[in-house]
């Protein structure tokens, strides 16, 4: 890649002195449009130091040898993101009520402007996220990224993934056909058979000992308020840990210390 | 990893870091360029293949087949590669629970400090069969027929009961592979071979009676079959005669 100057981090205009003798102030609308901003920024950051912890975030270097593998962590959030974004589009008109809902998705599916385009973002959004998120896990276990420090960031990952699979099972119901219906059931009753916990779940996940009307709103409130809040949070701490204990470097980049790096420059040189 | 490895690993990755670029642009131009990838692959998808609905759902209607979403299919054919009844709670949750235990404290029983693949045969080699059983067992789940046609010769002790019995075996062969039995249960030369028991002489084990009890009161995961018997107890009687003339 191109060696890019990097711009040296803003410094606060407002905190330096004045000099004598120098005209200050902003001159022209641009002027002034650059100060307000500056002003609004300042302001904001006068009040919760957000800046520092975002040059901390963003400036934070990457080791070498960071290649196109590492980028299958952010793919994942970002296909979170589409879902979220296409569900919140899905869930002002979808009825999640035993009568209505197949009805109402039939709606988003014909009448709708866009409806059956985002109805289908969301549905192959979350193949893609599942895919996504399976290479990630596969990157993280064959370059041994799971090892020292990165421990616990392994296990909220898992987390994510256990979570990721319950989105899609609990979003395979919603729109109510034959095909989502005896799917779920035979799902439900598969979980029944687990030892211990087995039959307390599949009554939970069917709000009772048959599978009623009260089932698909809960499936619903699942798959919309408890699971993606437990993502979002899980991820920001994911991110955060990512941030904080820095991104692996392929298993076979070699560190150099100082001596063999100005060896390896003198050749290159040569 | 001991104390030593720790800080030897901390050390080697600080001078790599120090080394490396800044997040910000080169990992979130790569970050993003994927991100264009990612958005254009799920807006072609949802384009190409668009968002089809089935037949509203009916819990009286006996025309289904209850198949997962593709990535489940592994859990879904692990429960026909186990057979025996009483190992069917082990493959339904034993397998997976055991498999996600052992996923979530890998990094505290893999505790070397070796991390190139090929230097680490026994994590390398278990995580390519992994990676093969899943796409294995996926390719199995999408590879199985619709469980909708079963094709059985008309049993002799049927046919020589006259012509009534031959049409309600074939009416109940009808209801049958319409319900999906197929899915999970093997019929001679149709059907697959699990999770269910295979059918093929199920009335030489079983009278109707205990046929008719299982259908409304089946074993999980199998559905229940009380709603047919109570919208449609003709069809509910052509199944269980079906059934019990298996022999």
């Amino acid at each position: 890649m191109a060696k890019i100057k990097l711009p040296a981090p803003p410094s606060n205009p407002l905190s330096s002195p004045k000099r004598p003798g120098k005209k200050y102030g902003p001159t022209g609308p641009l002027g002034h449009a650059e100060e307000a901003g500056l002003t609004a920024v300042g302001w904001i950051d006068e009040r919760t130091s957000l800046s520092g912890g975002l040059r901390w975030a963003m400036f934070r270097k990457v080791p070498k040898g960071t290649n196109w593998f590492y980028t299958l962590g952010s793919a994942t959030m970002f296909a979170f993101l589409s879902q979220a974004v296409t569900g919140v589009f899905l869930a002002m008109y979808y009825e999640p009520s035993a009568t209505r809902a197949y009805e109402s998705i039939r709606y988003i599916n014909n009448e709708v402007f866009l409806g059956e385009f985002v109805h289908g973002m969301h549905r192959w959004g979350s193949s893609v996220m599942v895919i996504l998120i399976f290479l990630h896990m596969g990157r993280t276990f064959f370059f041994g990224a799971y090892k020292y420090p990165r421990e616990l960031n392994w296990v909220i990952g898992v987390a994510l993934l256990v979570m990721t699979m319950t989105m899609s099972f609990s979003g395979y119901l919603l729109p109510f056909d034959q095909r989502s219906y005896w799917a779920t059931i035979v799902g439900v009753n598969i979980n029944g058979t687990g030892p211990l916990v087995g039959p307390y779940l599949s009554e939970f996940l069917r709000a009772g000992p048959y599978f009623g009307a009260t089932t698909l709103s809960r499936f619903y409130a699942i798959h919309m308020l408890m699971v993606p809040g437990a993502i979002a949070a899980l991820m920001g701490f994911h991110l955060y840990l990512v941030a904080k204990l820095g991104t692996t470097a392929p298993p076979w980049i070699k560190a150099k210390g100082p001596e063999e790096l100005r060896e390896d420059e003198v050749t290159v040189e040569r | 990893m001991n104390k030593q490895e720790k800080e030897q690993y901390l050390r080697d990755y600080g001078t790599l870091k120090s080394q490396g670029k800044p997040f910000f642009p080169y990992a979130v131009a790569k970050d993003s360029a994927m991100a264009i990838v990612v958005m254009a692959v799920i807006i072609a998808m949802s384009i190409v293949l668009g968002a089809e609905l089935g037949p509203k759902a009916d819990p009286t209607s006996t025309t289904y087949t209850p198949r997962p979403e593709w990535y489940f299919f592994f859990l879904f054919e692990l429960l026909k590669v186990i057979k025996p009844p009483a190992l069917v709670p082990l493959a339904t949750i034993g397998v997976p629970t055991i498999c996600l235990i052992l996923l979530f404290l890998l990094p505290f029983y893999d505790r070397g400090p070796e991390r190139r693949p090929e230097r680490r045969p026994i994590a390398t080699t278990a995580g390519i069969f992994v990676v093969c059983a899943i796409g294995y067992l996926t390719y199995l789940g999408a590879a199985a027929g619709p469980p909708t046609e079963i094709d059985i010769p008309i049993p002799a002790n049927v046919s020589s009961q006259g012509p009534e019995a031959v049409a309600n075996f074939e009416a109940g062969s009808q209801v049958v592979a319409q319900s999906g039995c197929a899915a999970c249960h093997r019929f001679g030369e149709n059907g697959n071979s699990g999770p269910g028991p295979a059918l093929t002489n199920i009335g030489a084990r079983l009278p109707a009676q205990a046929i008719q009890r299982t259908l409304l009161n089946p074993s999980a995961p199998m559905p229940s079959f009380s709603a047919l018997s109570e919208e449609s107890p003709k069809q509910f009687a052509q199944m269980v005669g079906f059934l019990a003339a298996l022999k």
